[in-house]
């Protein structure tokens, strides 16, 4: 609990499952919530180093800017996979080729 | 006490992060990920950001995660009830992902981190208000464009077309 290195390897786990969910997963929604898992784990990391480094502020605010862009990412992305839904009726990324039909 | 309470959290956040990457449905993901989403915030008050746990509570839960469900929804035709999903190129990637694992534990442990011991904060909330509003004033700016362009290019990309 006051060792810097716990939280970097909950960080790295977390990182390694959400590169695994981009990886394999064939829907696009999942593969968004591999990027969540990343981002989260990253997170982690800037608040960890911060509480660890002599109790610096900048980490956590730079934390708070990866929430607000993971906020508009969502949202950008989630519009993006009801249009995919839209033309194609799948939305798993490896069907998804063609930029025109 | 609090040292069983990290690991609680700790296995609570693993846990349910893995169930978002092998789990058989993808609602059982989206409701997974609400576990992970709440032990991030939990190793937040561990990590004296107790401001970010809240913000990680609203934004997070719920924000993204009903947007996920939103998205699930409606990318999914209502009989089928079921909605499973399935993975591909699962050998492979576990090779990578557990090599990658690997180096960054291997990492992680050869690194002599140097750690600096301050005294806990009562709490962050003014520090971070006035840090927003002095240091980091023109990100904080930037940051409402960017929310309000992807508020617009959402609604006009997901709006039926005429």
């Amino acid at each position: 609990m006051d060792q810097l290195q716990n939280y970097l390897f909950i960080a790295a786990i977390l990182f390694s499952l959400g590169l695994m969910a981009v990886i394999t997963r064939r829907n696009g929604v999942a593969v968004l919530m591999g990027i969540e898992l990343i981002l989260n784990a990253a997170n982690i990391n800037l608040v960890a180093f911060a509480r660890f480094g002599g109790m610096n502020y900048s980490g956590q605010i730079f934390a708070l800017f990866v929430i607000v862009l993971a906020a508009a990412e969502a949202a950008v992305a989630l519009a993006i996979v009801i249009n995919i839904f839209n033309n194609y009726s799948s939305i798993n990324v490896d069907e998804v080729s063609q930029l025109k039909q | 006490m609090a040292e069983i309470t990290f690991w609680f959290i700790a296995i609570l956040t693993i846990v349910s992060a893995v169930m978002v990457v092998y789990g058989q449905k993808l609602l059982n993901s989206a409701i997974a990920l609400l576990f992970t989403l709440f032990g991030v915030a939990g190793l937040y008050v561990f990590l004296w950001a107790d401001f970010l746990a809240g913000v990680q509570v609203v934004v997070y839960i719920g924000g993204i995660l009903i947007l996920i469900i939103f998205g699930i929804m409606l990318t999914n035709r209502i009989t089928t009830v079921h909605i499973s999903h399935s993975s591909i190129q699962r050998g492979y990637g576990g090779i990578v992902v557990v090599g990658l694992m690997g180096f960054l534990g291997w990492m992680i442990v050869r690194t002599p981190w140097i750690q600096e011991h301050s005294a806990e904060p009562d709490q962050t909330v003014a520090t971070i208000g006035k840090l927003i509003l002095t240091d980091y004033l023109m990100p904080f700016e930037v940051a409402s464009i960017l929310l309000l362009g992807a508020l617009i290019g959402a609604a006009t990309l997901s709006r039926a077309e005429e």
